[in-house]
């Protein structure tokens, strides 16, 4: 048996920085489907990249300035429209501090 | 490579509304020979007889369809000059904003959202004269090869409803083969316009990264994401990509080049051009029957005149792994947004607001988008950021770099789209890695962001479709659909339809 890429608990430990719910089964599922994927990821080891520089965008991306000039946007009905749960204009989500 | 096969082939006098091109149809009402009601009727009709079994379909927008073409047909009947898809019912993926309509991308966690505005191609495509049919299934956030990964369940090939149409834009691509729509539009990020066309036995394009606005679509992987469309034909692909493509203030990354009259690149003439074949992809389990029809592909290519060299892409082999960090990487932060807070569904709110959160995308996320936002925060964690997402973006210019040299000495790269046909449907779905690994061919092209498109190029023993993909470099779309056309001009694939029991 090869050395564990991902843990049990990190996989809780990642979902959990993800606020991302998982049951008991899809967690020892992921475990064991992780170590596979990422195992299979240490191919790219193969290739020296030593001064390579990453490349994170195909394009030469650049800041795109346009004039501040007000425009019509999303009105406030439209934009809460899809909201779970709303009140005078805001969105509301359960309390933070206890 | 004559006609022959088993399968039914289109014969010019028995032809329906619905199995007409865009082109045929936009030019049969633009001279008011038909009516947009009738081509949008003869189309709601077969999506009655065939969607029950095939699914292509998440909602239908009957009336809405409807309406839209009788006011088309009035305002031609007035008088209104026609535009260049006038009267085209098309299919949309679930994965576009329209205005007032339920939009879902294949999740629970949207059920119920309806988008308060338009995708630029949404726009682009009405004011051009488009009916919209309704929204096709897909893979749950573009996240799979076969949409079978949808909470609405999967989506049948119609060459055989035991199989998967591909994916993730399976629904588009289902849809036009078993001709429920005349037109449809997907997005790609690893391939997922380019292989369900491969597998259904249609056309399918990927333009280069940034030809097509994405505000509106909503995300997966933002650096790979591109919008294009299925057709019938080349013809119809040039003729969409046309309306869709341009610059747009509301997509930074979109390029500010004109638009160049795709229609035009439509000749049947590929005498000398060089078409590069990368050794590589013989070597990555390809099946029999798509290596025969690749091999055929490529003397077809000769005989029309073009010059096939070998050449060699030798990082493809790196680029499966390669994907699959920076896309869930990407895919972590993009979804970051489903919180149960501003759209979609909520659950958990007793418990406080991270519970919320918690709760929410337990309930709302299907278990493949949980893998990779799992496996995409992982990457991009402390700790293992170097060794996986870094690294996986200096093997991304490799690869880019790869193409960049073999263009110096070709036009374009030939490769098959899929190193297999359609699978049965629920054979990989225990084994994502192996799921992963069917994108070989595909997704090289979005982490070097070029062009490319996938044209029928034969049928393997069991008579299922083979795709045949034409790679360029960045903005070469005319040399592409030049290439495609010339090819489907003198080959029947396109015209074979898969008999669907009726």
């Amino acid at each position: 048996m090869m050395e564990k890429k991902i843990t049990l608990s990190d996989v809780e430990k990642v979902a959990r920085l993800a606020r991302l719910g998982i049951s008991p089964k899809d967690k020892e599922n992921f475990e064991r489907q992780l170590n596979n994927i990422l195992l299979y990821m240490e191919k790219l080891d193969e290739l020296d990249t030593g001064d390579c520089e990453p490349l994170a965008h195909v394009l030469p991306l650049k800041n795109v300035l346009r004039e501040d000039r007000v425009r019509e946007g999303l009105g406030q009905d439209e934009a809460l429209k899809n909201a779970p749960e709303k009140k005078d204009g805001f969105f509301i989500v359960p309390p933070v501090i206890k | 490579m004559g006609s022959g096969g088993r399968v039914k082939v289109r014969q010019k006098n028995k032809v329906t509304l619905n199995q007409l091109t865009a082109h045929e149809v936009a030019d049969r009402v633009a001279k008011r020979e038909v009516t947009a009601v009738e081509v949008t009727e003869a189309c709601l009709r077969k999506i009655d007889e065939v969607d029950p079994l095939i699914r292509s379909f998440i909602r239908v927008d009957r009336e809405g369809a409807l309406w839209r073409a009788a006011d088309l047909d009035r305002r031609l009947d007035e008088g209104e000059r026609p535009g260049l898809l006038s009267g085209v019912p098309v299919a949309l993926k679930d994965i576009f904003c329209v205005k007032g309509q339920e939009i879902t991308c294949g999740s629970r966690i949207l059920k119920g959202f309806i988008s308060p505005y338009d995708a630029t191609i949404v726009r682009k495509l009405r004011e051009a004269g488009a009916v919209f049919l309704g929204q096709t299934n897909m893979d749950e956030f573009a996240m799979g090869s076969s949409t079978e990964n949808s909470s609405y369940g999967p989506t049948r090939n119609p060459w055989d409803p035991e199989r998967v149409p591909g994916g993730s834009s399976g629904g588009s691509a289902a849809a036009l083969a078993a001709d429920e729509a005349i037109t449809s539009l997907g997005s790609d990020t690893g391939g997922s316009i380019r292989q369900p066309a491969s597998l259904c036995g249609i056309a399918g394009m990927k333009p280069t990264y940034s030809r097509v606005s994405r505000y509106g679509l909503i995300a997966y992987a933002s650096s790979l994401d591109q919008i294009g469309p299925f057709g019938k034909d080349v013809e119809d692909i040039a003729l969409v990509l046309e309306v869709i493509s341009g610059h747009d203030p509301l997509d930074s990354t979109s390029v500010s080049l004109e638009v160049p009259r795709f229609r035009d690149a439509l000749v049947d003439d590929i005498k000398g051009m060089k078409l590069g074949v990368p050794r590589e992809c013989f070597v990555e389990g390809m099946e029999a029957g798509v290596e025969k029809a690749f091999r055929a592909g490529l003397e077809k290519f000769q005989a029309l005149g073009a010059e096939v060299i070998e050449i060699g892409l030798p990082r493809i082999p790196y680029s499966v792994a390669c994907y699959y960090i920076l896309s869930t990487a990407e895919a972590s932060s993009n979804l970051a947004r489903f919180d149960g807070v501003q759209y979609g569904i909520r659950s958990g709110e007793a418990e406080g607001l991270l519970d919320m959160y918690e709760s929410t995308r337990r309930a709302g996320f299907g278990e493949e988008v949980k893998r990779r936002i799992i496996l995409g925060t992982y990457v991009l964690s402390a700790g293992y950021y170097e060794a996986y997402y870094e690294k996986a973006l200096k093997v991304r210019r490799l690869i880019k770099e790869d193409f960049d040299r073999v263009f110096s000495s070709c036009d374009c790269v030939v490769m098959p789209t899929s190193p297999c046909v359609a699978f049965e449907i629920g054979a990989r779905m225990k084994d994502p890695l192996q799921m992963y690994l069917s994108d070989i061919f595909t997704i090289s092209v979005n982490l070097a962001g070029l062009p490319a498109i996938s044209i029928p190029g034969g049928f393997d023993e069991r008579n299922l479709p083979v795709g045949l993909q034409i790679i360029g470099p960045p903005f070469s779309e005319e040399k592409i659909l030049r290439t495609a056309y010339t090819f489907e001009r003198n080959t029947d694939f396109y015209l074979r339809k898969p008999e669907l029991k009726e």
